[in-house]
Parts: structure tokens; C-alpha cells; sequence
């Protein structure tokens, strides 16, 4: 207890001298627009500030206008002159943030915009990362017999992490043949995961927020829609269109499937608002925890140094249920397409049912 | 509220990117992990099996030696008592045997001491009847000096003789 409190006062102490710095500016901190600004996509990649000089990764931006065709160029162009070649970041409207095009009599144009912003440099590097690593653990499997020692390290890491899921989530789920689904659906966990664990990182290569932005989300959901509704067998359509429900029900208006019908597209929305909404809040709250920093500040030493460190204290804590939360919107995301996708091949409803009242006629007799 | 709408570009960047990704995974990340791991815990079962099998080998085989022991130790008693009988047997047999041929050896010896005793008394017999001739003899030629009644007597010894026959 002695020593904690020791700590506690040279943290204290450490802290006075730049609180004192900070009061001195007197700027009001807008905390709206720092969460904003790390949830939202963004034109380029700030790294680090260095006193007055930002240092940043400019990223390229692709545009395809209707009115002038494409156009290319880097991100520090945007920046330095606020409108270039007709195109700005609008600031309010229902395009804040983003690229228009400024049309001669004014109004704003919204052009298809491919350019590599933050998120999407983020999911390549994420990628990319993800390939190396699993391609790494692969290539310990080719190098090795089944009759080898069982690997340590990172590999037997990663193997304790494949065999969990395969067997927990996926095999039960998924059902008889879960064999066929089992790499699609590791690569989507092991893809969220490092994503998600990347966005907690606030270093440049990790630090952009990918599972927090629902353009990425909806495109996981969607894989998971495309794979439940392609591979779904006859009896899951049957479902849908036929189910076995009293004819009045599906007929001649269509009540059931209509329901059915909705339940198709649902199911991936909660998948795509699920991971976005959780990774989004984590982000949110640990920034908003971060800015107590700097709020607490202005109102002077007093209040400002231990609402520091009770904020330092709390981030840590945030940042450890992150980490689990991390792995468990994995771990869901996972678990639920599993489950889609094992409701997408039901096995045929009389088999089943003869099965039962055979069970019943034997429970009868004995 | 702007954060809730996906950008079309962002989109296209994730399906190029984690589609290539994805695509390399699924076909030769993957497959390969779980087939391994797949193929260790075949593995696994397999030596528990073997080794299960060969445990319940070595019992079988535990069982065997005791069984074999079993049966030998009854064989070793049953030999001993057959010895054991035979023993017997022959020795009962030559017993018999010795008597037999013991109450032979004494019945011939008897057989023996018999017939030499008949004719041992055959030849006393036959010397006392000489003796007893001659003596007659010695007697009869003294007296048998014309003497009617010496005549008379030799003739009626000569008649006992006869009917003495």
C-alpha cells in the first residue's frame, strides 16, 4: 500500500509541471471533434506532432466526377489550399468530411470517391499483416509431419486459437459438414481480431479505426450473406417460401415469407451495426477518457492532476475490457455466421419428424 | 450520423484487398492448419488407441503365463502321482513275485528232501533186508543140519516170506 501511494504521488508529481504547460495555452479542447476525428474516415494518416509541425502520411485520392471525369492527386493538396481542382472537404451538409466537387453554380456534387483514405490503407496493412501471419504458421505446418511434437510459441499459439474455434464455434454450429466453411470463416476471425486489436494500437502502422467504420463491417456481414444465401440447400428456400405453417398464413397473402424475406437482410444488418457499434463505443470511451486529460487541466493543478491519473487509471482499464472485447465481437461475429450459415443447410423436416414419433412409439411401448 | 453510412470507396478498397487476402487464406493458409491439426488429433487417437490395445495385450499375455503356470503345476502333479503309482506297483509286483518264487524254491526243496528220504529208507530198507538175509542165512546154515524141524521152519518162513509179500 506504502509503495502504491508512492507511485501514486510521483505520478502526481510528474504530471504538475506539464498541466502548468497546458493551462498556460488556454485553448478550449474540442473533445466532439478529437473522437470524431479518430472514428471518422479521414484523407490522410496523421502520425505524430512534432511542436507546431504535423507530421503525416499523405494518401492518394481517386475520384470519378460525372461532370469532369477522374482525377487523381495527393491529399497535401487538399490541405494547403482548401479547394483543389473544384474539389473540397465539405464542412457541414450531409456530405461533412468528405470530397465534393464544387460545381460552378455553387451546390456541391458528391463524385464516386476511390481514393486510399486512412481506413483503407488500414484494412491493406491489417491484410497484409494477417496473410504474413497465418502464411508464417502455415509454412511451420508444411515444413513438419503430424507425428512431430505439437509446436510451441507463437504457432502453438495460434493452433490452440484455430482448434478453439474450430471446435467451439464452428463445428457445432456450422454441422455436418462445417469442413467446407471452416477456412472461410477462421479468416474472418482471425481478420476481425487483428483488426480490432490494430484499432487499440495508437502507433502508425496499427491505429486506424477498420472495424469501427461500417463501410468495412457491412462488406464482413455481406461475405456471410453471400455464403449463407449461395450455399443454401433447398430445404433452407423452402423454408423461406413454403414454410410449414398453416396455409392461411402463406397464402394467398404471402405473411410468413414476407417475414422470412426481412429475416434474410437482417440478419447480416446486425452483424455489420454489432461489431461497428461495439468497436465505435470502445473507441469512443477511451478517447472521451483521454480528454478528461486535457479538460481537467484548464481548471488548474488542483483538480487536474488526480482527475488525471483516476483518467490514466480508467484507460488502462478500458483498454484491457477492449482487449477482451476485441476478441469477443470476434469471437460473435464468428459464431453467428457459423450459425447462419448452419441454418442455411437444414436437413430435410420429414426425416426428422419420422424420427420423433419413432422415438415416441418407443418411449410408449417401453 | 454520418458515421453510419458506408462510403462506397471504402467498400471497394476492403473487397479488393481483403478479397485477395481472404482468397489466399481459405485457399492455402487455412486448410493446411486445420488439416495438420486435424491430422495430429487422428494421430493422437490412434497412439492412445495402440497404446490401449497394446496395455490390454500385455494383460492377455499376463493371464496366459498364469494360466500356463496353472496347468504345468497340474501336470507336475499329476506325473508325480503316476510315478508315485508305478512305484507302488512295481514294487507290490516284485514282492509277489519274490514270494512266488520263494514258495517254489521251498516246495521243490521239500519235493527234494521227500524223495531223498524215500530212498534213503528204500536202501536202509533194502541193507536191513540183506543184513537180515544174511544174518537168516548165518542162522540157517547152522541149524539147517538135517533137522526136520529146521526144514519145516525154512519152509514155513519161506511161506511167510510169500505171504509176507
Amino acid at each position: 500500500m506504502k509503495r502504491f501511494i508512492a507511485i501514486l504521488s510521483l505520478l502526481l508529481l510528474a504530471v504538475l509541471p506539464c498541466v502548468a504547460q497546458e493551462s498556460a495555452q488556454d485553448e478550449t479542447v474540442d473533445v466532439k471533434g478529437i473522437i470524431f476525428g479518430h472514428l471518422k474516415d479521414s484523407y490522410h494518416w496523421h502520425i505524430i506532432t512534432i511542436g507546431e509541425k504535423e507530421v503525416s502520411l499523405q494518401l492518394p485520392v481517386m475520384l470519378y466526377s460525372k461532370v469532369s471525369g477522374w482525377h487523381f492527386f495527393m491529399s497535401d493538396k487538399l490541405e494547403e489550399t482548401e479547394s483543389y481542382d473544384g474539389f473540397r472537404i465539405a464542412e457541414e451538409g450531409a456530405y461533412a468530411g468528405k470530397l465534393v466537387e464544387v460545381l460552378p453554380d455553387g451546390t456541391e456534387l458528391k463524385p464516386l470517391d476511390l481514393s486510399l483514405t486512412k481506413v483503407a490503407l488500414g484494412v491493406i496493412i491489417n491484410a497484409l499483416l494477417l496473410c504474413v501471419i497465418v502464411m508464417c504458421t502455415a509454412r511451420w505446418y508444411k515444413r513438419h509431419k503430424a507425428t512431430d511434437p505439437a509446436p510451441g510459441g507463437f504457432v502453438g499459439l495460434m493452433e490452440y486459437v484455430v482448434a478453439m474455434i474450430v471446435d467451439d464455434v464452428i463445428k457445432p454450429s456450422v454441422g455436418k459438414d462445417y469442413k467446407r466453411y471452416t477456412p472461410l470463416l477462421l479468416t474472418i476471425f482471425f481478420f476481425i481480431l487483428l483488426s480490432n486489436i490494430m484499432g487499440l494500437i495508437p502507433i502508425f502502422p496499427a491505429g486506424a479505426n477498420v472495424t469501427g467504420n461500417i463501410a468495412i463491417t457491412l462488406t464482413l456481414a455481406l461475405v456471410t450473406f453471400f455464403t449463407v444465401n449461395v450455399f443454401g440447400n433447398r430445404e433452407y428456400w423452402k423454408e423461406i417460401l413454403w414454410p410449414d405453417v398453416p396455409v392461411f398464413l402463406k397464402a394467398p397473402v404471402p405473411l410468413l415469407p414476407f417475414i422470412e424475406i426481412v429475416g434474410i437482410f437482417t440478419k447480416p444488418f446486425a452483424l455489420t451495426v454489432r461489431l461497428f457499434a461495439n468497436i465505435t463505443a470502445g473507441h469512443a470511451i477511451i478517447l472521451s477518457l483521454t480528454c478528461v486529460i486535457f479538460i481537467t487541466a484548464k481548471m488548474g493543478p488542483l483538480i487536474g492532476a488526480p482527475m488525471t491519473v483516476l483518467s490514466v487509471f480508467f484507460m488502462v482499464f478500458m483498454n484491457m475490457l477492449e482487449l477482451l472485447v476485441a476478441y469477443i465481437q470476434a469471437y460473435v461475429f464468428t459464431m453467428l455466421s457459423a450459425v447462419f450459415i448452419g441454418l442455411s443447410r437444414p436437413e430435410e423436416h420429414h426425416a426428422k419428424e419420422e424420427e420423433v414419433q419413432v422415438e415416441k412409439e418407443n418411449s410408449l411401448t417401453t | 450520423m454520418d458515421l453510419l453510412i458506408p462510403e462506397v470507396g471504402t467498400i471497394i478498397w476492403m473487397l479488393i484487398a481483403a478479397g485477395i487476402v481472404f482468397f489466399i487464406l481459405v485457399k492455402w493458409g487455412f486448410p493446411i492448419i486445420t488439416d495438420m491439426v486435424d491430422k495430429r488429433n487422428e494421430y493422437i487417437d490412434k497412439s492412445l488407441d495402440a497404446a490401449k490395445k497394446a496395455n490390454e495385450r500385455l494383460a492377455g499375455i499376463q493371464n496366459e503365463c498364469d494360466e500356463l503356470l496353472k496347468e504345468t503345476r497340474a501336470e507336475q502333479a499329476r506325473i508325480l502321482k503316476e510315478a508315485a503309482d508305478r512305484r507302488d506297483e512295481i514294487i507290490a509286483d516284485a514282492e509277489n513275485r519274490a514270494k512266488e518264487s520263494g514258495e517254489k524254491i521251498i516246495s521243490d526243496a521239500r519235493e527234494q528232501i521227500r524223495q531223498e528220504k524215500e530212498e534213503a529208507l528204500r536202501s536202509l530198507r533194502r541193507q536191513v533186508a540183506e543184513l537180515s538175509v544174511q544174518v537168516a542165512e548165518k542162522v540157517v546154515r547152522k541149524q539147517l543140519d538135517s533137522n526136520e524141524e529146521q526144514l519145516s521152519m525154512i519152509d514155513r518162513m519161506i511161506d511167510d516170506v510169500k505171504t509176507g509179500k
